[in-house]
């Protein structure tokens, strides 16, 4: 197998000193469906911003056998595509088409190939049609579509999700993870939600207060209770869960 | 939320909407250098640059009364500014009157400055309501584009049309997590709550530009702004441009000789 991320290493700090992750070691193989899980502030988010160089760290982070240079930037960043967490950040043009054609206008593509590329990213996501509606006039889960529609524009060989289905109802949430199913690209999900992970990834890292706690198959990190309640990812025993609080147990 | 459209109307089909936005742009902004440079009480100029200005209100399908709503806007910003004019004007007495200790006079001229000036506020403002209800916003940043604004101003001009709505949304959610908890108190409690939610917005809008530019960055830009959209500038814009220019030119000839 195709090795396409490798961190060796990694640590990052704040500007402000605070320590946001410490000694982080991963690799992601081609075709893997990998889950980044951790509670709040565990720096899911941050690890994820050196995956395609927004932030970087002195060549700790390798991208398909190569460090993250100022030179292959440009590359690095189609080939790993990262959704944002709030589609408002991620939508920042006046039409949808000028959001989803950015990357492609951006990476030189000639028109042909924009508009190509955007109506088959569209559709991908089942938005075909909204070309020219405005981003604010569209509900979360639209735009969610649309966010993920601007990384597939640019034909990424990784995506990174930054909390896809946070904020979604249910059937949104459903919705989303049946998309991001079809989509046969090796996937980077930072997420709490555990549905989610059952879902659609194969393997499970435990990310908190900026270590990796835990790295292995889904099934046994999701049945690893212990585990999960350790790092703020279940219930914490002794607290009733939903259904037991509104019929009560009989004895 | 939703919030109505800055552009509403602009997706109507007229004449007027049909131009090129170049020309719009253009003949728009001749249109308020001319009435700018018009001189004070020369009612007939103005009269020819309210009749354009009507016929094309006319011609675009746009409601009347929505255009004249709106031109209302300016009226006070106009008068905050041009109040004092009559009184400091020299000229021909209409009145004058003891303020304490201070005698002021309101001359004629001064009075014919101050409507003058409103007049001119005025038929600008209906121009720029025109060109802005005829023509997506979208037409409009790639019409300045085309002429040659510079890219990080255009690029300015889109972001605001994008994220004004989101920063109105964030100060209505901040206003009612406010009342929710009771605001009231005398006001000085009150200014400071005020200021700390200024405080707290533009702190919210820093983060935010700092990861929009992150997603800008995720996607390959490198400070260069491209687009794709092709105007047309056809027989109808030029047509338009010429009997517009010639319709201008002959007030201002008539204007500067009289």
């Amino acid at each position: 197998m195709e090795e396409v991320i490798r961190i060796d290493n990694l640590s990052y700090a704040y500007p402000d000193g605070q320590r946001a992750l410490s000694g982080i070691s991963l690799t992601v193989q081609r075709g893997e469906s990998l889950a980044i899980i951790g509670p709040n502030g565990a720096g899911k988010s941050t690890l994820l911003l050196h995956l395609n160089g927004i932030l970087r760290s002195g060549g700790r982070v390798k991208v398909f056998s190569e460090p993250v240079t100022e030179k292959n930037l440009k590359d690095v960043r189609r080939r790993i595509g990262l959704v944002f967490q709030n589609p408002d950040d991620q939508l920042f043009s006046a039409t949808v088409f000028d959001d989803v054609a950015f990357g492609p206008m951006n990476l030189g593509y000639s028109e042909a190939e924009v508009r190509q590329s955007v109506s088959c990213a569209l559709a991908k996501v089942g938005m075909t049609g909204f070309e020219h509606r405005s981003s604010h006039h569209l509900s979360l889960g639209e735009r969610k579509r649309i966010a993920i529609a601007t990384i597939l524009s640019m034909s990424p060989e990784v995506m990174v999700l930054d909390e896809p289905t946070s904020n979604l109802d249910p059937q949104g949430k459903w919705l989303l993870i049946e998309l991001l199913r079809k989509l046969p690209v090796t996937r980077l999900i930072a997420t709490h939600d555990l549905e989610l992970v059952a879902a659609l990834c194969h393997r499970v890292v435990i990310l908190d207060g900026g270590r990796i706690v835990a790295d292995d198959m889904a099934e046994i990190i999701l049945n690893d209770k212990s585990l999960l309640e350790a790092h703020g990812l279940s219930r914490p025993a002794g607290l009733k869960s939903a259904l037991e609080s509104v019929i009560p147990v009989r004895d | 939320m939703k919030h109505s459209f800055l552009d509403r109307y602009s997706d109507q089909d007229s004449f007027v909407h049909r131009l090129d936005p170049r020309t719009k742009l253009v003949t728009v902004f001749l249109f308020i250098l001319a009435v700018g440079l018009t001189s004070p009480a020369m009612w007939p100029v103005f009269a020819i640059y309210f009749i354009i200005i009507a016929f094309l209100i006319i011609f675009s399908r746009v409601p009347v009364l929505y255009v004249l709503k709106r031109s209302l806007v300016i009226i006070p910003f106009v008068i905050l500014i041009a109040i004092f004019i009559p009184f400091f004007k020299h000229g021909e007495s209409v009145g004058s009157y003891n303020l304490w200790i201070w005698k002021v006079s309101v001359t004629y001229q001064g009075i014919q400055v101050l409507v003058t000036i409103l007049i001119k506020a005025w038929l600008s403002i209906l121009s720029l309501i025109l060109l802005t209800s005829t023509t997506k916003i979208t037409d409009l940043l790639r019409g300045l584009e085309q002429l040659r604004l510079p890219g990080v101003m255009v690029m300015v001009l889109s972001f605001m049309y994008r994220y004004i709505f989101i920063l109105v949304d964030e100060v209505m959610r901040m206003k009612q997590a406010r009342d929710s908890r009771n605001f009231g108190g005398s006001r000085l409690r009150q200014l400071k709550t005020i200021g700390n939610m200024a405080g707290t917005l533009f702190i919210r809008s820093y983060e935010r530009g700092e990861r929009v530019y992150d997603a800008m960055l995720s996607r390959g830009f490198d400070g260069q702004s491209r687009t794709l959209h092709h105007l047309s500038f056809g027989l109808s814009d030029l047509l338009f441009g010429a009997s517009f220019g010639l319709v201008v030119v002959f007030a201002c000839i008539f204007n500067f000789l009289h």
